[in-house]
């Protein structure tokens, strides 16, 4: 069954950034076979070249040399003749949103000519796989974010296509959503041998398909199975047990800031899941950190991450500038400190003290240090550097019985809609505190109350002891918020940003320009480019919107969705910086759909419709989903499910 | 003290952020100032009722004297044009239908020999009322034509009129026109550019971010008005030059004045761009509320047709119009020399529109969601 | 499948057409433009905006209150002259620059005498700031005086001429008739000219905004990966709006005739194709500004400057773009709406003129084939990025 559907054979694309007139190569001498009757996957960080490619498969843009074969067609020569047998769902998926969602079913129904003999049953059997059959006459654009991609795979399946190319179907998507998807998507590659060629930056989506291709800035870098390229990592990934006292982000940070015999670690169901670097001997955990570690096989992610890292590596060496975080050798003044095995222990402190941290975590984390590195390596860890593990999470836990924020019996309605249903909680200072839910289920409405965007219904609401709805602005100047789509101003410059954002908070002279070079250190911004930050890519842009949430050093974080599609290297220099801040007492309010994510946090809820399901350490909200639990994701599923069929059932 | 003086550096940060939106495109920049130079020059010459080059075609049957010589004044006027001479009655319809001439002179045969009788002979002129106003500007140019004609022959009325104009003294519509695009094209761009501020950070999603910051909506508000501001008042420049020293208009009223009036009738329609923009969920739903908005404003300025012409209702219905008061300013200012105290009565609307705009618009952004 | 099926293309454009009405009737702003804005246009033009001064305020000096006086300015009370009689000149001049008056028409305190001698001077001073009631005042006060001449000689009172050394010299007079415009009311070619304006401003505008916005949202991508051709997306852009252009086409029709009582001397099919066929070039025209932009905000700018404003200024709507300066008259030239302007006026006010018909419409033709071509070339099924 496994012929091959899409046949690119040196397929090379470049642009020209208008802003910049630097030609960017998108798509480098690609050549790969895209199997017929089954999923494959495209992975790859920011900018990996991941859309152009699905844009020239289906004939959207052609390329530059090269051939490109669909279903024995050439897409660039007949591009019409591709698009007649292809579906394709692009990355903002084009729904009429004043169209309801039958009207956009029958629209592409109608497209793609469907008779109507058949439409009905399959349009029928499509709502109720998609759970959207309820909702035939709500207007799209009324959908939650999940609802919305579920109506866009319908859209592209009113009739079975030849060939089904998904961009990033679930960015934004909540683990539900993303697992009925996926279901489905299945059980059409069961029943009807559906191609289906999917670009997705979760991994563990990738681990489902019978193909995975790697790409990285424009390269093929690998392909293969998920088994195969698991098996990348065989032998040199292991969970860690967490030290008494201990949260699991420390020991993560802790390890990953040794970039010299840590490849990669990452908190997973109460352990910490790391990956050693190639001749590390597996007993260095136990030796240097005192750590107690058993030997597991690897994932997809742990091949996929170790890919990445190598190069990264190579980039370095070649002296060439990526796209992705930068490396942490240049510009940086110190780089003994990086390379030194403590510096994830010296820069929590220097941000604690308020000052500009010389050591460079960003970097740190995303690892990749020229050959200085392995001096330190080999010199052994000694017994302190596990109990300074130690010692710094119990110092966090010491500091939590201060109260920062408040949430009483808060309640929001919209006319006779609850979003928000009697909630309370509270947060701690220095905690990292996760909101959790699926797409709709009031996050992002009590996030916006917390803030002060919006006026709650009734209920108390503390924040920093006000509400800040009605406080007066000075409370506002101690809160920093960055905002699900990394609210820039797309015209202005990084340094224009930082200016303005810094401005309005009273940051001038002296002081602005020392906070800016701080936060550009730390968010590894150091290139001023003189470009809108428009023409910057996805992960730089979210790095700048948190250096302009952080410039007038917030005591209260708020974070809404602050990784949806960033990719997973990206995502690990991130929360190696959250984990920084929490150190530094700041408290973090945060959303995202990464359910492994919910793992850096102390403690957080669990809403659904409003309601609050779950509140709680990880481990504690694992166990209440059930003893067999591990993973948070299939933790948060059962949580909701249970809730939802309890709510079923009262109603009948 | 220092309250105040980190309240100034923190609305000079947000006008600052402000222009370097509007202005940091190169694109953008040409179009603030391209297209307004050239609509004022363009509509400064279309925009007239002073005729230029009247096409006109005549049929002469008399050949005589007097006929000649008022084709020859006509030739020689620069008004007129000709473009046909007719032949036979017949022609005329010919001529007026397709648009080729406005006017046909006929002369009759018998024209000579009733002069000389001492009659009055009639000389007809068909006019196209396809613009019956051009024609009537049309027709008026050819009567003081004819009677100079007949003064000359030493034929003249009993009565003469002798009129002279104030402040405009040969009555161009152009000294009108030009002075009130001051006031309607820096509008159509304030009320534009003002509309689009708020709705562009909500669909960017920088306005939450705005909300959260110390920002009181009040300094929101000063830091959204001004940066419009300051583009209207420098588009107000650009076309007060072009009145000035490409249209030749002199300017007899203090600058000062002028800017005064400006300044508070900008605030007004910043007043009206942020109340749209307040209300706007989308762009595209503010560019509409604009344009809708901006249409009759304009046509109940008085800016082409004189209010007076108006209705009753609709006349009461102008004074909600700032527009209206700053035409009447900008052109008392600017042909008339008047001054501040002969304006105040313009002066009250426009301020009161203001007042009640702005903290509308203040209050709409909190408390509309 | 008893039913025949219908071709694929036609499957597809009804389905997109139909997408296109929906979308239409549930944006209010679309409406707004659409249906509302002609609705204000229509009153305003129709109501508000006349280019005929009526009832004008002047004052009245006289000097000289003689009976003779009193009965030369008694032509002044009319439809066009509402004269008001002032002591002074001081006082007439206080109302001019209040602008209480719009003009002052003074009697010399020797009027009569001069008036026996066969020369008498009328003073009028004129607020000209407002050039154009100056101009109609002025020609209204001096067809008054010279109809009261008239009349007083065949009185026997002083006539033209009278006073001249030859005697026997006639006077020229003109007989003004004007064509196509009995009631010489600018209702009467504004409210028909305002059918290009609204026509301009649903097809260029309207389109150019919802096609652009196909662009920014995205949509057209995931359109783009079907077998809808692109001949089949523009006519669906085109086909709804075309009825919103012909549904303001129909209103201003209905208003000029039965609320403004403007005469349709043309033929109505004449001027229902003609109208169809600019409203193409309209819609045409949007297309093509969308494909340029594909951005709202520019596509919405350039439509405004582009297309309506001149529509507005310099299409003969307002002013006679034959007695323009020559610059402005050519730039004019090449506006599509020149052309319609020009047929729509002759063909409610002056007939059907089969040469004008037929010289406009094929410029017509020639500009909707252009802008269809150019819309067809502009919207490739490509992404540039």
């Amino acid at each position: 069954m496994s012929d091959v559907a899409i046949q690119a054979r040196n397929v090379s694309k470049s642009f020209r950034i208008k802003e910049s007139g630097r030609i960017v190569q998108a798509v480098n001498d690609v050549t790969l076979d895209v199997p017929g009757g089954m999923i494959s996957a495209l992975v790859g960080p920011d900018g990996a070249g991941k859309t152009t490619l699905l844009r020239m498969i289906c004939g959207l843009t052609t390329p530059e040399s090269g051939t490109l074969d669909v279903l024995g067609i050439d897409a660039a020569s007949r591009p019409q003749d591709v698009q007649d047998r292809t579906s394709y769902m692009p990355q903002r998926f084009g729904l009429y949103e004043d169209l309801t969602v039958r009207e956009n079913m029958e629209l592409y129904a109608d497209l793609h000519c469907v008779p109507a003999g058949q439409r009905e049953a399959r349009n029928a059997k499509l709502l109720a796989m998609m759970d959207l059959d309820r909702f035939t006459e709500r207007l799209a654009g009324r959908l939650s974010g999940g609802m919305k991609q579920k109506l866009g795979l319908a859209c592209t399946l009113v009739r079975p296509p030849a060939i089904l190319l998904l961009d990033e179907p679930t960015a934004g998507v909540d683990p539900l959503s993303r697992r009925e998807l996926w279901s489905i998507l299945k059980h059409f590659e069961e029943e009807e041998r559906l191609t289906v060629l999917v670009s997705t930056a979760y991994l563990d989506e990738a681990a489902l398909c019978g193909q995975v291709f790697i790409m990285h800035e424009g390269h093929l870098i690998a392909q293969g199975t998920p088994d195969e390229l698991a098996a990348l990592a065989s032998g040199r990934c292991f969970d860690v047990e967490l030290p008494a006292g201990t949260v699991a982000r420390t020991v993560q940070a802790a390890l990953l800031d040794d970039t010299a015999t840590i490849a990669d670690a990452v908190p997973a169901g109460g352990l910490v899941h790391c990956m050693l670097r190639r001749g590390v001997d597996e007993g260095t955990l136990q030796a240097r950190f005192g750590l107690v570690a058993h030997s597991v096989p690897p994932t997809l992610e742990d091949g996929f991450m170790l890919l990445l890292r190598e190069q990264q590596k190579k980039a370095v060496h070649s002296g060439e500038s990526a796209g992705i975080p930068q490396d942490g050798q240049k510009g940086n003044d110190t780089p003994d400190t990086v390379a030194d095995g403590t510096a994830g222990r010296d820069a929590p402190q220097d941000t604690a003290g308020g000052t500009g941290s010389p050591a460079h975590p960003a970097s740190a984390g995303t690892g990749a240090t020229p050959s200085v590195q392995r001096t330190p390596a080999v010199r052994p860890g000694t017994p302190e550097t596990g109990s300074r593990i130690g010692a710094a999470g119990g110092g966090d836990t010491g500091a939590a019985d201060d109260v920062v924020i408040e949430v009483r019996d808060l309640v929001k309605r919209f006319g006779a809609f609850t979003a928000v249903d009697s909630t309370s909680f509270c947060v701690h200072r220095g905690e990292i505190f996760g909101l959790l839910g699926p797409n709709g289920a009031g996050k992002t409405t009590t996030f916006r109350m917390l803030c002060g965007l919006l006026p709650a219904t009734s209920g108390l609401l503390r924040v920093a002891g006000r509400d800040l709805r009605t406080a007066r602005a000075q409370a506002r100047a101690n809160i920093g918020y960055v905002a699900q789509k990394f609210s820039l101003y797309g015209a202005l410059t990084v340094e224009e940003n930082l200016q303005f954002f810094g401005g309005i908070y009273n940051l001038h002279g002296r002081r602005l320009r020392e906070r800016i070079a701080t936060v550009r250190r730390q968010f590894d911004l150091r290139e001023e480019t003189g470009l809108p930050c428009n023409a910057m890519p996805g992960g730089f842009r979210q790095r700048l919107a948190m250096a302009t949430g952080l410039l007038h050093e917030p005591q209260i974080l708020f974070l809404d969705e602050p990784t949806s599609g960033i990719d997973a290297l990206a995502r690990r220099a991130f929360w190696r910086q959250i984990t920084e801040l929490a150190a530094g007492d700041t408290t973090i309010i945060i959303t995202t759909h990464f359910m492994e994510e919910a793992e850096y946090c102390d403690r957080m809820v669990i809403q659904d419709a409003g309601k609050i399901l779950a509140l709680g350490t990880p481990g504690e909200v694992r166990r209440q989903a059930g003893p067999d639990v591990t993973s948070m994701e299939e933790a948060f599923i059962r949580i909701v499910e249970q809730h939802r069929a309890a709510q079923a059932g009262d109603r009948s | 003290m220092n309250e105040l003086l980190n309240w100034l550096r923190r609305l000079r940060v947000l006008c600052r952020k402000e222009l370097l939106a509007i202005l940091k495109d190169p694109a953008s920049r040409i179009v603030l100032v391209l297209p307004v130079i050239a609509q004022t020059i363009l509509f400064g010459y279309a925009a007239t009722f002073d005729l230029d080059e009247v096409p006109y075609a005549v049929l002469d049957e008399s050949h005589g004297a007097a006929s000649t010589r008022i084709l020859a004044k006509m030739d020689g006027s620069g008004i007129f044009r000709r473009v046909a001479t007719l032949r036979v009655p017949a022609d005329i319809a010919r001529c007026i239908n397709a648009g080729e001439a406005l006017l046909v002179l006929h002369m009759p045969p018998d024209l000579d020999s009733r002069l000389t009788a001492g009659d009055t002979a009639p000389v007809q002129a068909i006019l196209d009322g396809r613009n019956s106003t051009t024609a009537g500007v049309a027709s008026g140019y050819l009567s003081s034509i004819v009677e100079s004609v007949n003064a000359e022959r030493g034929v003249s009325m009993p009565i003469v009129l002798k009129s002279r104009a104030w402040f405009n003294p040969n009555l161009e519509t152009r000294w009108n026109i030009v002075p009130g695009l001051i006031a309607t094209l820096s509008m159509m761009q304030v009320i534009m550019l003002a509309g689009l501020s708020v709705t562009r950070e909500r669909e960017q999603g920088t306005f939450d971010q705005l909300l959260v910051t110390p920002l009181s909506p009040p300094e929101i508000l000063i830091g959204k008005a001004l940066p419009p501001m300051f583009v209207g008042l420098v588009q107000a420049t650009l076309i007060l030059l072009v009145c000035r020293f490409w249209f030749r208009i002199p300017f007899a009223g203090s600058l000062w004045t002028l800017y005064a009036c400006l300044t508070l009738f900008i605030l007004s329609c910043v007043g009206i761009g942020l109340s749209i923009s307040a209300v706007s969920r989308s762009m595209q739903q503010a560019l509409v509320y604009t344009f809708v908005l901006i249409m009759p404003l304009i046509l109940l300025s008085g800016l082409a047709t004189p209010i007076a012409n108006m209705p009753e209702a609709l006349q009461l219905l102008t004074w909600l119009n700032p527009l209206r008061f700053m035409l009447e300013c900008v052109r008392r200012v600017y042909l008339e020399g008047a001054v501040i105290a002969d304006l105040a009565v313009n002066c009250v609307p426009m301020a009161a529109v203001a007042v009640l705009t702005l903290p509308l618009a203040a209050w709409l952004f909190r408390n509309l969601d | 499948m008893k039913r025949p099926v219908p071709p694929a293309c036609l499957v597809r454009l009804s389905a997109l057409t139909h997408k296109e009405f929906r979308q239409l009737w549930r944006d209010s702003s679309n409406i707004l433009i659409g249906i509302v804005l002609p609705i204000i246009l229509i009153l305003l033009f129709g109501y508000a905006i006349s280019l005929d001064v009526r009832h004008a305020p002047i004052a009245i000096v006289m000097d000289d209150d003689s009976p003779l006086a009193r009965d030369v300015l008694s032509g002044l009370d009319g439809e066009y002259l509402s004269p008001r009689y002032v002591a002074s000149m001081r006082e007439a001049e206080r109302l001019l620059r209040a602008r209480e008056v719009d003009g002052i028409v003074r009697l010399p305190a020797d009027f009569a005498d001069q008036l026996a001698t066969g020369s008498a001077q009328v003073q009028l001073v004129l607020y000209g700031t407002d050039p154009t009631s100056a101009t109609a005042i002025r020609g209204y006060v001096s067809s008054a005086l010279n109809l009261w001449v008239l009349r007083n000689s065949d009185r026997g009172g002083p006539s033209p001429g009278v006073a001249a050394d030859t005697a026997s010299t006639g006077r020229i007079e003109v007989v003004d008739r004007l064509w196509f415009n009995a009631a010489n009311s600018s209702t009467w070619y504004l409210v028909p000219g305002l059918v290009v304006i609204i026509m301009t401003l649903v097809g260029a505008f309207m389109t150019a905004l919802v096609m652009a916005r196909e662009w920014e949202r995205g949509t057209l991508e995931s359109l783009f990966v079907t077998p809808v051709r692109r001949s089949e997306i523009l006519l669906s852009k085109i086909i709804p709006y075309f009825l919103v252009g012909m549904i303001g086409f129909f209103m201003c029709l209905l208003a000029a005739r039965f609320l403004f009582q403007v005469p349709l001397y043309g033929s109505l099919i004449v001027l229902l194709l003609t109208s169809m066929l600019y409203l193409i070039v309209s819609l045409a025209l949007g297309l093509v500004l969308s494909a340029l932009t594909k951005k709202q905000f520019l596509a919405s700018q350039l439509a405004l400057f582009a297309t309506f404003l001149p529509a507005v200024m310099i299409s003969g709507f307002l002013f006679d773009l034959r007695c323009v300066p020559p610059l402005v008259r050519y730039v004019g030239q090449i506006l599509p709406a020149t052309y319609y302007m020009e047929l729509i006026k002759t063909l409610f006010l002056a007939g059907d003129i089969w040469p004008l018909i037929l010289k406009n419409n094929s410029v017509l033709l020639g500009y909707a084939i252009l802008f269809l071509i150019l819309a067809y070339l502009g919207t490739p099924k490509r992404l540039f990025k």
